[in-house]
């Protein structure tokens, strides 16, 4: 932990239970507990407490903020209804990404959450583009939890009940165990689960609540990052960043039809030009062979040894129990089932195109069978 | 039979001209979860310092040094199959190489038991 680093609200709550703090996104946070690959397999199978408090909680208000918003990300917010959430980004004008976000249409505002180590950045990117009359509020005073796993609706429905009846990507607003919290029903896990906003003043108590359940324990950065790898979700600032674009990355979803049809948005000429006639390189999934992990910044070679790509993230995978990867791939050679070399600090390893996620999603959606 | 330890966290047990070397149980908790391990093959001569294993846990990858010279007569095969021995038993069954010692002066440096114990706690 460096000097200069930030303070969370439940920095003592970590510390008491054991955590390993290290510095991120300029914040002291927990890294582990008891350990990685035992947390990211009770998050798999029962219920994990993680601290996202760094990450930006925003609210964009104001008459013209649905066309404001819309003329700064790809998403539709027109369609968009009451207590739904959508998976958005930022973008610059040559469509690289400046952050990937969640924003909620939440009655006369929308609230937006996004990244930490990029909310200064958002906060100033937004505010300089925003129309006259818009308002954006950085709630600092809001911590942010997620609870994650397929135990999480239990565990929650008894501090507060009515979440049960959330689906995947919608919110509202509940009272825990009393406390106004704002929850919906999304992740980074790809389990089951919900994030809690509620004020920092009171999330020591809301941890504590969560944490006595007995389907639940508190879970560090270092499964977090185990776990949304293999549910292939990318990584702002190691997947995601200004050189990349949607459809590099493969995230061709977040740009809704109307918006891809209509454009007014930053990197519309671009984004639509990369849907027509595909992109030079995309994001892939990677299943190592070996068991050595091949992680962020390795290479992908050709037969020549000539670099050809990036890996950008990459670590062992608790629940494959194998090494597996995301890498930036020659679009020629990024057909699932074909095969890469990579090189990682002079040694040569041999790596599939496996579809992502590497392990399958669980989320509750609205129709689905329990 | 001695103990000797390093700042990198190593611990070399001698019994006559053989050693044997681990990473210390400071270091195991340090590193969480060791997920693979690669040992130096028998015969290959390392001096002291230079690279001569490599332990990735979840979280990173690491190089062992040889903290002293000599001919590898063994790396550990179990280690290999099952690297969870570096976390549950560093110092016994989780032990990394064995080597001939080609120059017994190299353990002069190094530090024992009680030295390594107050060396940890400044860490």
């Amino acid at each position: 932990m460096s000097e200069a680093d930030m303070i969370l609200p439940l920095d003592s709550w970590h510390r008491a239970r054991g955590a390993r703090m290290v510095s991120f996104a300029g914040y002291s946070m927990p890294i582990q507990y008891e350990g990685i690959i035992a947390e990211h397999r009770w998050t798999r199978e029962s219920a994990g407490l993680f601290d996202v408090s760094h990450m930006g909680q925003l609210i964009i208000a104001g008459a013209g903020a649905e066309k404001g918003l819309e003329s700064l990300l790809p998403g539709d917010l027109a369609i968009l209804k009451e207590g739904r959430l959508r998976y958005s980004l930022l973008l610059t004008d040559d469509a690289g990404i400046l952050d990937d976000l969640m924003v909620t249409r939440r009655g006369d505002h929308f609230y937006m959450v996004v990244n930490g180590a990029t909310k200064e950045a958002d906060i100033e990117h937004l505010r300089e583009r925003l129309p006259a009359g818009v308002v954006l509020d950085h709630m600092k005073e809001q911590a942010l939890l997620a609870l994650q796993g397929p135990k999480a609706v239990e565990a929650l429905s008894r501090l507060a009940p009515g979440v049960e009846d959330l689906s995947f990507m919608t919110g509202g607003a509940f009272r825990l165990s009393g406390i106004p919290a704002w929850i919906s029903r999304s992740g980074y896990t790809g389990e089951d689960g919900f994030e809690i906003s509620v004020p920092a003043s009171v999330v020591t108590e809301v941890a504590d609540l969560l944490a006595e359940q007995p389907e639940v324990k508190p879970i560090g950065l270092g499964a977090r990052d185990s776990l949304r790898l293999e549910a292939g979700l990318p990584l702002y600032g190691h997947d995601l960043d200004p050189t990349t674009t949607p459809i590099e990355a493969d995230l061709g979803f977040a740009i809704s039809k109307r918006r891809r049809a209509e454009g007014g948005f930053p990197g519309w000429f671009r984004i639509s030009k990369e849907m027509e006639q595909g992109t030079i390189r995309r994001r892939v999934g990677l299943a190592v062979l070996g068991r050595q992990p091949v992680r962020e910044g390795a290479m992908v070679v050709d037969g020549e040894g000539n670099e050809v790509g990036k890996v950008t993230s990459g670590g062992f995978s608790p629940m494959l129990e194998a090494p597996i990867a995301m890498a930036y791939v020659p679009t020629a050679s990024a057909d699932a089932g074909g095969t890469v070399t990579l090189a990682q600090r002079g040694k040569i390893f041999e790596a599939r195109i496996v579809p992502m996620p590497f392990v399958p999603h669980r989320y509750h959606r609205k129709g689905a069978a329990k | 039979m001695s103990l000797h330890y390093t700042k990198e966290h190593e611990w070399i047990r001698v019994e006559g001209d053989i050693a044997t070397v681990g990473i210390t149980d400071f270091a195991q908790a340090q590193l969480g979860d060791v997920v693979f391990v690669e040992v130096p093959e028998t015969g290959r001569q390392v001096s002291k310092g230079s690279e001569a294993a490599v332990v990735e846990s979840v979280k990173a990858a690491s190089d062992v040094y040889a903290p002293v010279s000599g001919e590898v007569l063994e790396g550990n095969q179990a280690l290999v199959e099952d690297s969870a021995l570096v976390n549950s038993d560093p110092e016994g069954e989780g032990w990394f190489f064995r080597l001939r010692l080609s120059n017994p002066g190299e353990l002069e440096g190094l530090m024992d038991a009680d030295a390594y114990r107050s060396f940890c706690e400044s860490q």
